[in-house]
């Protein structure tokens, strides 16, 4: 790739002083760790952490008909929301396929905030202008925000650092405007690690004040700058799926064991044809998480599926858990396969290594 | 960057020590720390013989899957058993307790193929 395609986000300058590894991720020089993926793992899951998350876009929709244009081009029901209330869903393809999963806020009765993955934000704000009514305004406002997620059980202490003693916290996937030295930041219950947590937005100009205000505040919580690669253990570890590798314009939400997210009671939506005709068929494959049962190499992306000596599909995530020292991961398999507590092997270098079909989620508290 | 003087190198980030017909060989600290958390290591079996720079083990970490190559023709003679339980010694001591596998050299003058730390710190862009 290109020099010029690399973006860099507003607290770039902050991890190269960190002396973070930098990789490229969708398009993104991004933190993959500063110290260590497994330490960077248990400071989350023991005490806090906080991530980047500048590089995920920001679209706002808003006009007359904004909600009910909304209820078209995603799979949840928006009507569902209160003012200030987000929820998870998918931006599809005529063929059920998945766009992109994001989350939605109701700023205002027909004013919303989608927070999107950071290389579809570009393919989503183009999908969603094509269809585009003439009443409802769209904006791509990916450049002007920054982000962080802190994450982690001892969040309230540290918000309370930062915000003040008295402020109360939006309840779970609730947004609510905070001040914060002069100036006003979003911050959502939300997050992508199993941990309670938030995630602020703020002006790209205040970004490094406050990422390195929470820095400060957070030293006696034990806080830790996490990267890319702790958030992947992390969210791998709940079984929330990764767009690009459990995710894809081939997959719907019904296979990925994801029909939660989508309301097929509304009239009409881009996908519920299909969407509806896979739940009647029900899926050829479905996602599925398993645990190795031996200790060994951890399983990874690609590597086959085996149910005796029949290929039965392929592993979409896997890692070695931190929290468990023992491999993990998510794979498609076909249906008929796809039971929990099925005896199933893992092929690595040629290796057949068993596992076992599991229940959501891989680690629990 | 720790890059110990009496060491040999290759291209691929193995160390190489010699140890009279016999060359032990791990992966070097830049390697580690570029790798990160190792999480599993795949020894090559005993007796093995291997050409030089073909790939006989395999570090993971928490991120990728690496090969670790031989670094001239030989026969696996020893093979580093604790890292089976405890792979994390490559990242606290690589070039200690976390040494990979022990090789018997066919060709002593094959050696000289390989980099001393001078031209290793210069291929990985550090100084002194």
């Amino acid at each position: 790739m290109s020099e010029a395609a690399q973006k860099c986000t507003p607290l770039y300058d902050e991890h190269v002083r960190l002396g973070a590894k930098i990789i490229l991720f969708g398009g993104w020089l991004m933190p993959v760790q500063y110290t260590s993926i497994v330490e960077e793992h248990h400071a989350v899951r023991k005490n806090v952490g906080i991530f980047d998350i500048s590089h995920m876009g920001q679209l706002i929709a808003e006009g007359s008909g904004a909600r009910a244009w909304l209820n078209f081009m995603l799979t949840n029901n928006v009507d569902k929301l209160q003012i200030r209330q987000g929820q998870y869903t998918f931006l599809l393809n005529e063929h059920g396929g998945i766009i992109d999963d994001l989350i939605v806020y109701r700023i205002d009765d027909e004013k919303f905030l989608l927070v999107v993955n950071a290389s579809r934000t570009g393919e989503d704000f183009d999908w969603l202008k094509k269809h585009l009514p003439g009443h409802v305004e769209l904006e791509n406002r990916s450049a002007d925000f920054g982000g962080v997620a802190i994450q982690g059980p001892r969040i309230r202490q540290l918000c309370h650092a930062l915000f003040g003693k008295d402020v109360d916290l939006p309840t779970r996937n609730h947004i609510v405007d905070l001040p914060f030295e002069g100036t006003n930041v979003s911050v959502a219950r939300t997050g992508y690690t199993g941990e309670d947590g938030v995630e602020v937005f703020f002006r790209a100009k205040d970004a490094t004040k406050f990422w390195n205000a929470a820095l400060e505040q957070g030293t006696p919580m034990g806080i830790k700058s996490c990267g890319l690669g702790a958030r992947d253990t992390l969210r791998l570890e709940m079984c929330y799926p990764l767009n690009g590798s459990d995710l894809s314009p081939e997959r719907n939400p019904i296979e990925a064991g994801l029909g939660f997210f989508v309301d097929l009671t509304k009239p009409n939506f881009i996908g519920r044809d299909m969407l509806l005709r896979t739940k009647e068929r029900g899926p050829r494959e479905k996602l599925v998480p398993f645990r190795m049962k031996e200790k060994g190499p951890p399983p990874r992306p690609h590597y086959a599926v085996f149910e005796n000596s029949e290929r039965i599909g392929e592993v979409t995530s896997g890692t070695i858990s931190p929290s468990l020292n023992w491999g993990v991961g998510m794979a498609y398999v076909s249906a008929p396969h796809a039971k929990i507590g099925a005896q199933i092997d893992i092929e690595i270098r040629g290796q057949k290594f068993p596992a076992t079909i599991e229940k959501k989620p891989l680690y629990r508290k | 960057m720790n890059v110990p003087e009496d060491l040999l190198y290759t291209e691929t980030h193995e160390w190489i020590k010699r140890e009279g017909e016999n060359i032990r060989v791990g992966i070097t600290d830049h390697a580690q720390s570029e790798l990160t958390d190792v999480v599993y290591v795949e020894l090559p079996k005993m007796d093995r013989q291997a050409n030089a720079k073909e790939a006989i083990a395999v570090v993971e970490s928490v991120k990728a899957a690496s090969d670790i190559y031989a670094p001239v023709k030989g026969t696996i003679v020893e093979i580093n058993k604790a890292l089976e339980a405890d792979p994390g010694l490559i990242n606290r001591e690589p070039y200690g307790q976390g040494w990979i596998f022990v090789l018997k050299i066919d060709n002593a003058d094959d050696l000289k193929q390989l980099k001393d730390a001078e031209a290793y710190r210069k291929q990985i862009g550090v100084n002194d």
